[in-house]
């Protein structure tokens, strides 16, 4: 009986979460993108390495979003483009998200000298323009999508140290920590049972902005030919190709990478709203 | 014979704008089945004693001399691991503010069970020791799957007391159990808190501020100001027999019901502790105060058996 009620509860919240406009909108362009990534060699009509058509073809019946100036299909190379998109994010972001979450754990519950030192390189990597970063730290690795995610990975994680550090400090100071501590609860059962609940909620608002941001900072990367080597297809390589043909007239190669990243970032930024909203009352 | 004895106990907050003594020299001694009060106003060290008993004084918080010594072994000299098996089972806390002394997001089973299982009990046994002392606290074996926001203050405390008392400690110390809740559910806890102590044998710390209250229900009181023991007795003798005048402006700063004048009050505020009065450390709000009060900090006398006073004056006042 108390399953059914669980369950039954579980569906109610989410209802709750799904009758939130933003996240539904938010979460329908991001699964978009997804199944597009995963069922790319059904959807796309051509190869996207192949040159299907004459170069520069406007958008057509034939080539949706026109061809480039190698003859290729622009819509094939877009949907193919997420895959690495969505890869380069995932890792990245995960990687920040751990490695952020856990050193704010850690450091926010223990405190003193380890904190210190870790509070001042978190600070340092914060306080440097986060796109110079990724950037430099690109370069130095060498080009190539999993070095890429890394440079991703390693701006980002501040953002998450920051947010776990200074909630973990409000809430180590709650009276059901120091409940546990005399009830001889251990410190690291403490930490992972009854802190790191409670940050889970905000950490979920910063993931999901945090995603938003790390695809703008993988499209500047791949602008700047930092991951893929071509002829992979990748949403801002194509971009950086596209801008010699737009004041030609030719503005299909262009605008369709770029909207594709905007639209996946809008989408994350949709998620992280309507998060924020459901956790905040005051917002509702 | 003595379950936890306390020896010469100081414990300083090494804070950004100066050091707080907020423990100064403090010794005692519990026996099996007793139940001490300490009392004293806020500030005066009564809950960071209370905290220091089970070495878990908050940061900038230390404990720097001094020892608690619990069936023999000197409880601050012990690794964490060691004295994290003694917090909980063998010595229990109850906190002041039930309303925050549960974790929000965790069903009441959960936090409950989480704590047997740490302290070594079996897995299958868990279940029924948790029906058994939430009844024993007089809940209703529901609960157990409630979330503490839905629960009264009175319930959160007795699942607090429940928790406290779940394997049998040696002693218990109450800190304020009872100051967040009205006057109806403090005689419930308090009459519960005078129960456990029966049944389980278990010797109890009463933390409080309300003099009455450990009048009324503890075996032995020790008046704290400002970090240091002012008067510590047995509640017979200290009630016929207040020697330090701090006690007796406590009790003169109780209402009474067959009084027709306003309780009288201490006129001044407790000290500021970063920056202690010289000598002994209530002079400033001591009636009674000469110079030698002023300049040097009164010894804890022993006025007769077991009745110890921190006061210049007592051999001249009656």
């Amino acid at each position: 009986m108390s399953r059914t009620r669980r369950s039954l509860r579980l569906l109610l919240r989410l209802i709750v979460v799904f009758k939130n406009i933003y996240i539904l909108s938010g979460l329908i362009i991001v699964l978009l993108f997804v199944f597009m990534a995963i069922l790319a060699d059904i959807i796309s009509p051509y190869s996207p390495v192949e040159a299907v058509g004459l170069p520069l073809q406007p958008p057509s019946r034939l080539y949706l979003m026109g061809t480039d100036n190698l003859g290729r299909d622009v819509f094939s190379r877009i949907i193919y483009g997420s895959r690495i998109m969505l890869m380069i994010v995932a890792i990245a972001v995960a990687m920040s998200g751990a490695i952020g979450t856990v050193l704010g754990l850690i450091s926010g519950y223990l405190g003193g000298l380890l904190d210190r030192i870790l509070s001042f390189i978190m600070d340092s990597i914060y306080a440097f323009p986060s796109l110079v970063l990724a950037i430099a730290l690109s370069v130095a690795l060498g080009p190539s999508p999993i070095n890429a995610a890394i440079a991703i990975a390693v701006v980002y994680v501040p953002t998450y140290f920051r947010m776990v550090r200074g909630q973990v400090l409000s809430i180590k100071s709650e009276t059901y920590i120091e409940m546990a501590k005399a009830l001889g609860i251990p410190s690291t059962r403490i930490v992972l049972k009854h802190i790191l609940p409670h940050v889970t909620r905000t950490l979920m608002v910063v993931f999901s902005m945090n995603s938003a941001d790390a695809i703008l900072t993988e499209a500047a990367l791949s602008f700047m030919g930092l991951t893929v080597q071509p002829p992979t297809p990748d949403w801002g390589f194509d971009l950086y190709k596209g801008r010699g043909f737009v004041l030609a007239g030719m503005w299909w190669i262009m605008l369709f990478p770029g909207l594709s990243i905007t639209l996946l970032a809008v989408g994350f930024a949709l998620i992280s709203e309507g998060v924020s909203t459901l956790i905040s009352p005051q917002k509702r | 014979m003595e379950i936890l004895l306390v020896n010469d106990l100081w414990v300083k907050y090494f804070t950004l704008s100066g050091v707080v003594s907020a423990v100064s020299g403090v010794s005692f001694k519990l026996r099996r089945g007793e139940m001490l009060a300490i009392v004293g106003e806020s500030g005066s060290g009564k809950s960071t004693l209370g905290l220091a008993l089970l070495n878990m004084v908050p940061k900038p918080g230390r404990i720097i001399r001094g020892e608690v010594v619990f069936n023999g072994v000197d409880i601050l000299k012990l690794d964490p691991r060691e004295i994290r098996k003694i917090r909980g089972s063998r010595i229990s806390v109850v906190f002041q503010d039930p309303f925050t002394t549960l974790d929000p997001l965790r069903r009441i089973v959960d936090q409950f069970e989480e704590f047997l299982i740490e302290h070594g009990v079996e897995k299958v046994k868990v279940r029924t020791i948790v029906r058994e002392y939430l009844e024993a606290v007089g809940l209703s074996e529901r609960i157990m799957y409630s979330y503490p926001h839905q629960l009264s203050g009175g319930q959160k405390q007795r699942v607090s007391i429940a928790m406290a008392i779940a394997l049998n400690p040696e002693v218990i110390i109450a800190d304020e159990p009872t100051t967040a809740l009205d006057v109806v559910v403090q005689k419930q806890i308090m009459d519960l808190i005078d129960s456990i102590k029966e049944k389980y044998k278990s010797s109890i710390i009463l933390i409080t501020h309300d003099l009455a209250l450990a009048l009324e229900r503890a075996d032995t009181i020790m008046v704290m100001y400002g970090g240091y023991v002012m008067e510590y007795a047995e509640k017979s003798e200290l009630f016929s027999n207040m020697r330090h005048p701090y006690t007796r402006a406590l009790f003169e700063a109780l209402p009474r019901v067959l009084q027709r004048d306003l309780p009288r009050s201490l006129p001044g505020y407790p000290p500021d502790l970063r920056n202690p009065p010289p000598g002994c450390i209530f002079h400033p709000r001591c009636e009674f105060a000469v110079e030698k009060c002023k300049r040097e900090l009164p010894p804890l006398i022993e006025v007769s058996r077991n009745h110890f006073v921190s006061c210049h004056r007592v051999g001249e006042l009656l």
